[in-house]
């Protein structure tokens, strides 16, 4: 399906990336923000506060984190495309209705504009410390999918994605962005309306009475209703059975979780996004997302010069993980160097892919700024051996 | 012949037996809701019902119409959410007083002061029931409580005076053996626009009654009532609750004000003109 031309702004803009991703999120039918003032996130609603009564739809500045990350649930149960957008300190109070989210299998779009942590840290100033938090920081099982975009063209492109995926797989889809690529401004290009795919909500064919809200589809997916339309279906955060009904049983629990888990890691092949460069013959592989694979360029550059063969690979996707690209490549290269502005996040699931097969570097940076170039080049120096 | 449950129609039958204790008033509370829904005049595709945690939170379980369980204390949030995504939509939330006013206090006095068009059902049971009965922000002066062994000591929230102070166009207080008036009450709000609230006090037989020794529930219950005085139009200051003491009950706010998306949509109108795009929900 194609873009519903009232939100889109075609042309060819000078944004940073907060507004970038507004305008990704209104191209994709987004139609419902809720939200909480939070550095270095706010430009988001802001513009969207601003844009929304001029294309018909609402905003709503919540009065916390909590809220906001309910509010878009409700929203997404009457139909409309919704989103939060905060940084650090939110995404931690979010983390319960991310879970809800999970559980419910509600489509909606959570962004995480990273900044330097722990608690309220470096509000003004990057960091992509928040990856694992994205990954497991609600309680409970389940799987997510979250990606990294590292330009304000990509702050665009990919909020259409995160909704679009968010469409597919009936969960919440996490846009992780950093305060860099946040407020860094640079050209961005939107396309006419009819250029841009969106993926429309998979309502269920079948009659009430005969739809089971938490049956799923052949892709383990169900199909979904919304609020108002004579189904008088019930959910719950709690277990339930396919009709949506509790069921405090370990076989009903085996069955939801076991799905829920399954429905990202059946699928991972068709939402896993990364790109490669120079991986044939590589001696030394950079493994980085975000921000950071644009840093890592100059080093990767630098370290070619002095005649180390070196690849790399960005990843686009974050979650779910490419596990079985890098297992491959671990048969291949001697070592992978992964910079992140972190003390390590994703660096162990390149270890842990790697298996030992190659040796696994960390670039480490407790954010504040970007990594020098020179750390990461002296890092596949080192790696080249 | 079978007789049938005269609420049915709009039960989950398949989810009975609940889990309310008996002489519980939750359930007497559910069907003065169920009540007033099947009398009035309401499309019911078009409502829904959002509980939160707790005994009161297992209402939307078993009304058989669009119903949300959602987290603890968030039931209006989710509500908020839904209601202005779909303003064609009538939407109740059914929730106990711990998961409202306490761990929801604040998403209560903030929908209350944007006065978003939905319609509160706050049981009252003057403590944490589903957990074992701890002390709640509702819990009278000296009741005892598993956190309050001693007797509680915390002065309490007066709900009404809340509801009222933070902006709600609509309060009211019954007991939940008010049948009569609290389904009165509840078909009322229903054709209210804005942010209504109903305190329905409820006996909580088997936790609260038990361990301050106040007898079985319906003893408790028909306590609660009888001791109940009706006072409409009272100052809601007024109407606090003390420890097994007379309970003022009635109607004591009824205003109209601008709901949120009633103000928004003025506002917007004035200032941006022919730019405004009005938004009335999809589909």
């Amino acid at each position: 399906m194609k873009a519903d031309p009232k939100g889109v702004l075609t042309g060819s803009h000078y944004l940073d990336g907060d507004h970038a991703c507004c305008e990704g999120a209104l191209a994709a039918g987004c139609r419902f923000v809720a939200g909480y003032p939070i550095t270095p996130s706010t430009e988001v609603v802001e513009r969207f506060s601003a844009r929304i009564p001029r294309v018909g739809g609402i905003f709503i500045q919540m009065e916390d984190e909590l809220s906001s990350s309910i509010a878009i649930l409700g929203a997404s149960w009457a139909g409309v495309k919704s989103m939060t957008v905060t940084s650090g300190p939110g995404f931690s109070l979010m983390m319960e209705h991310i879970g809800l989210a999970v559980m419910l299998e509600t489509p909606c779009v959570y962004v995480d504009v990273q900044r330097g942590g722990p608690s309220t840290g470096l509000p003004t100033l990057p960091s992509q410390a928040d990856m694992m938090q994205a990954r497991w920081g609600s309680h409970g099982d389940y799987e997510v999918i979250a990606i990294s975009p590292s330009s304000p063209q990509e702050c665009f492109d990919m909020t259409i994605d995160a909704f679009n995926l968010s469409e597919q797989y009936r969960t919440p889809v996490f846009l992780m962005m950093d305060e860099c690529v946040g407020h860094m401004t640079e050209k961005v290009v939107i396309p006419p309306a009819d250029k841009i795919e969106v993926t429309p909500r998979r309502y269920t064919k079948l009659p009430p009475g005969k739809y089971l809200p938490y049956k799923p589809d052949r892709d383990l997916v169900p199909p979904i209703v919304k609020a108002g339309d004579g189904y008088r279906f019930h959910v719950t955060g709690l277990t339930h059975n396919e009709k949506g009904y509790p069921v405090m049983s370990a076989d009903c629990q085996e069955t939801l979780v076991h799905r829920l888990v399954d429905k990202i890691r059946v699928n991972a092949k068709k939402i896993i996004r990364y790109e490669e460069e120079k991986i044939n013959g590589a001696d030394v592989i950079v493994v980085s997302y975000g921000i950071t694979a644009r840093v890592a360029q100059q080093a990767i550059e630098l370290a070619r010069k002095d005649g180390v063969k070196v690849g790399s690979l960005r990843l686009v996707v974050v979650w779910p993980f490419p596990e079985k690209r890098i297992r491959e490549l671990a048969g291949k290269t001697k070592a992978f160097v992964v910079p992140e502005m972190n003390y390590g996040q994703i660096v162990f699931e390149v270890e842990r892919c790697a298996a030992g097969r190659a040796a696994t570097f960390l670039v480490p940076h407790g954010g504040g700024t970007t990594h020098n170039p020179e750390d990461i080049y002296k890092k596949i120096m080192e790696a080249a051996g | 012949m079978k007789k049938e449950h005269p609420g049915a129609p709009l039960l989950r039958m398949d989810r009975i037996p609940h889990i309310w204790c008996p002489t519980c008033g939750i359930g007497t509370t559910l069907n003065c809701l169920i009540s007033a829904l099947s009398a009035s005049k309401l499309d019911l595709d078009k409502v829904s019902v959002v509980s939160g945690i707790g005994c009161t939170g297992r209402g939307a379980g078993y009304i058989k119409l669009d119903s949300f369980h959602v987290t603890h204390g968030r039931a209006i949030p989710f509500a908020t959410g839904l209601k202005l995504a779909n303003p064609k939509l009538k939407v109740i939330v059914f929730s106990g007083d711990g998961d409202i006013i306490a761990i929801g206090g604040n998403h209560f006095i903030h929908a209350a002061r944007r006065n978003i068009d939905i319609v509160v059902i706050c049981v009252n049971n003057f403590n944490y029931a589903m957990t074992g009965g701890q002390v709640g922000p509702t819990t009278p002066l000296t009741a005892n409580a598993t956190t309050m062994p001693f007797g509680n000591y915390e002065k309490p929230f007066n709900l009404p005076y809340l509801a009222e102070s933070s902006g709600a166009v609509y309060v009211t207080r019954w007991t939940a053996l008010h049948i009569r008036r609290l389904t009165g009450a509840i078909s009322e709000t229903l054709n209210k626009k804005g942010f209504s609230f109903i305190e329905v006090i409820s006996p909580c037989s088997t936790i609260y009654a038990r361990r301050n020794k106040l007898g079985d529930g319906l003893s408790l219950m028909k306590f609660y009532h009888d001791n109940s005085e009706i006072k409409h139009g009272a100052n809601t200051r007024d109407v606090n609750i003390e420890f097994q003491k007379k309970i003022v009950v009635g109607k004591f706010v009824d205003i109209e004000k601008p709901t949120f998306l009633e103000a928004r949509d003025e506002h917007y109108r004035r200032v941006l003109g022919e730019k405004y795009q009005p938004y009335g929900g999809i589909g």
